[in-house]
């Protein structure tokens, strides 16, 4: 045998292995699930935990079909999907904008440092019933507090990340006469997408609170509706099919944010 | 005229503890064409030096002109090479040898092919598409080389550049700037701490003292020297000569006991 073959042969063997290592793991990872799913199943119908207010996964399952015939599931999803997207995108637009502001203008930025720390230290939901006062019931207050709840976040982490990029990259684009748009363009922006893409996946678990939140409170449709309704009929089942299809779609946007970091972040490696 | 002439330079850095004197009273001048060296101590304001000329920074006092007129910072008659490339890894090589004619919006097909010939000549052929991280360190700083050079500037300063690379890769780079830089009969600034390197490759020497930093003496490089490539002149026997009177020149500016 030829050495040239006998190292394609090992590679091979190797690529086997990893994926078979990568087979145990989705083996596992599927068996907890089964496991957890059949005990809780299990342990509702022997009445080992009380079925009213722990439900079971054939309760939530029948629930869920029953929804999805009648169609309510998908208007109360439409409506907490959209406000969750709108209000993650503005979070983050307007907490990166506002960043770039302050990275322009260091003495604006020193103006602001004491109202963002006061910002960021006040908790951000307890603004929900002004909000809703202000904007009305609807979704454009639902939206605000997705929104609000991640843009002061994002400004300071951002802005940080602005300050700290390397300032020879900058040097390099002074020598070539380069205006401040352009060292923002070339530089700055580019430099930080990586920070931009991690306060992104905080912010998809921050706009699901606040959207959920602002739900509880308008009270008249949504996943966060259905929680608060279900809780005050005690309907657990309810509320357990409700907590089931935000973390399935919480989950389907971090993983959305992953692929476009996949997109963005491209270096050569 | 003086193709770039420094007429009493003075700066001082403030900080709200300190004043700092970087540069005091530094006057000299650059012919076309030549190539000089600012060897010295390190803290001898080297590198705010070029700054100042790159127009950068504005001097506390003095004047640097080029071609009799002032230099402004969005000019692009300096070109300005750092003590590592600095390319931007998310760029291609390709957009990264582009970047300062996209700044000055000067980008066109010419020049762009004149900026990918350049890349051919310092040897990097095929590299367009790759990202700076699949280089060598040293064929990341020649792609930075490229880069100054695609703007044409009609000076062209060198802070350092070889210092974060290893010998072999450093000495082979020397001899492609210096016939480069002659070639296209380039003026240059080479700043250094390495007394061989200066030697080797330049026509002029000054030497600062530090702090403040002021220029103390000037060698003029033998023209036997001047007329070698930098890896021959290491091995001329007038080269020894000429490090010694450095070294003890140098050796003066500190005290001995410093080690």
């Amino acid at each position: 045998m030829s050495p040239r073959t006998n190292i394609d042969l090992l590679h091979q063997k190797y690529l086997h292995s990893l994926k078979r290592e990568k087979r145990w793991v989705r083996f596992y990872q599927l068996i907890i699930l089964l496991v957890f799913v059949f005990a809780w199943e299990l342990a509702s119908q022997k009445q080992w935990i009380d079925p009213l207010i722990f439900s079971s996964p054939s309760k939530v399952w029948t629930m869920l079909l029953t929804k999805i015939q009648d169609g309510t599931l998908f208007i109360d999803l439409g409506f907490t999907l959209s406000e969750t997207v709108f209000g993650f995108i503005l979070g983050t637009i307007l907490g990166t904008l506002l960043a770039a502001i302050l990275w322009w203008s260091p003495f604006v930025s020193k103006i602001l440092d004491p109202y963002l720390v006061v910002l960021n230290s006040m908790p951000k939901v307890a603004l929900g019933p002004i909000l809703i006062v202000a904007l009305g019931p609807n979704f454009t207050s639902i939206v605000a507090m997705g929104a609000i709840i991640s843009i002061i976040i994002t400004t300071i982490v951002v802005y940080t990340s602005f300050k700290e990029v390397d300032p020879n990259y900058i040097k390099v684009l002074q020598t070539f006469g380069a205006k401040r748009l352009q060292i923002f363009k070339e530089a700055i922006l580019p430099a930080s997408f990586p920070v931009i893409i991690s306060t992104l996946k905080v912010n998809v678990g921050l706009s699901w609170v606040g959207v959920i939140v602002g739900e509880f409170l308008v009270s008249s449709k949504g996943l966060g509706y259905m929680i608060i309704y279900g809780f005050q009929v005690f309907n657990f089942t309810l509320v357990m099919l409700s907590l089931l299809v935000i973390a399935i779609f919480a989950t389907v946007m971090y993983q959305l944010v992953e692929l476009l970091e996949k997109k963005l972040i491209k270096h050569g490696s | 005229m003086d193709f770039l002439n420094i007429q009493g330079i003075h700066h001082t850095y403030f900080t709200k503890n300190s004043a700092t004197t970087a540069l005091t009273d530094v006057s000299l001048t650059v012919e076309e064409g030549e190539f000089v060296s600012f060897l010295g101590p390190s803290g001898c304001g080297k590198t705010t030096l070029l700054s100042i000329i790159a127009g950068l920074i504005q001097p506390t006092e003095g004047t640097v002109t080029l071609e009799g007129k002032k230099v402004e910072p969005t000019g692009q008659s300096i070109g300005y090479m750092l003590q590592q490339d600095y390319l931007f890894p998310w760029k291609t090589i390709e957009e990264n040898i582009l970047l300062g004619l996209k700044i000055s919006n000067q980008l066109d097909s010419t020049k762009k092919a004149y900026a990918l010939t350049l890349l051919k000549q310092m040897g990097l052929k095929g590299v367009e598409s790759q990202f700076p991280k699949q280089l060598s360190g040293g064929m990341r700083q020649r792609v930075a080389l490229v880069r100054t050079l695609t703007t044409e500037p009609k000076l062209l300063m060198l802070d350092e550049p070889f210092s974060a690379l290893d010998y072999q890769t450093k000495l082979k780079l020397e001899d492609l700037v210096s016939n480069t830089l002659k070639s296209f009969k380039k003026t240059a600034i080479l700043v250094t701490h390495d007394i061989g390197e200066a030697i080797a490759m330049s026509d002029r020497i000054f030497l600062f003292s530090a702090s403040p930093g002021k220029l103390h003496k000037t060698f003029i490089i033998p023209k036997e020297l001047r007329e070698e490539t930098p890896f021959n002149v290491r091995s001329h026997k007038a080269y020894s000569d000429i490090f010694q009177t450095v070294w003890k020149e140098l050796e003066s500016l500190e005290p001995a006991n410093k080690y």
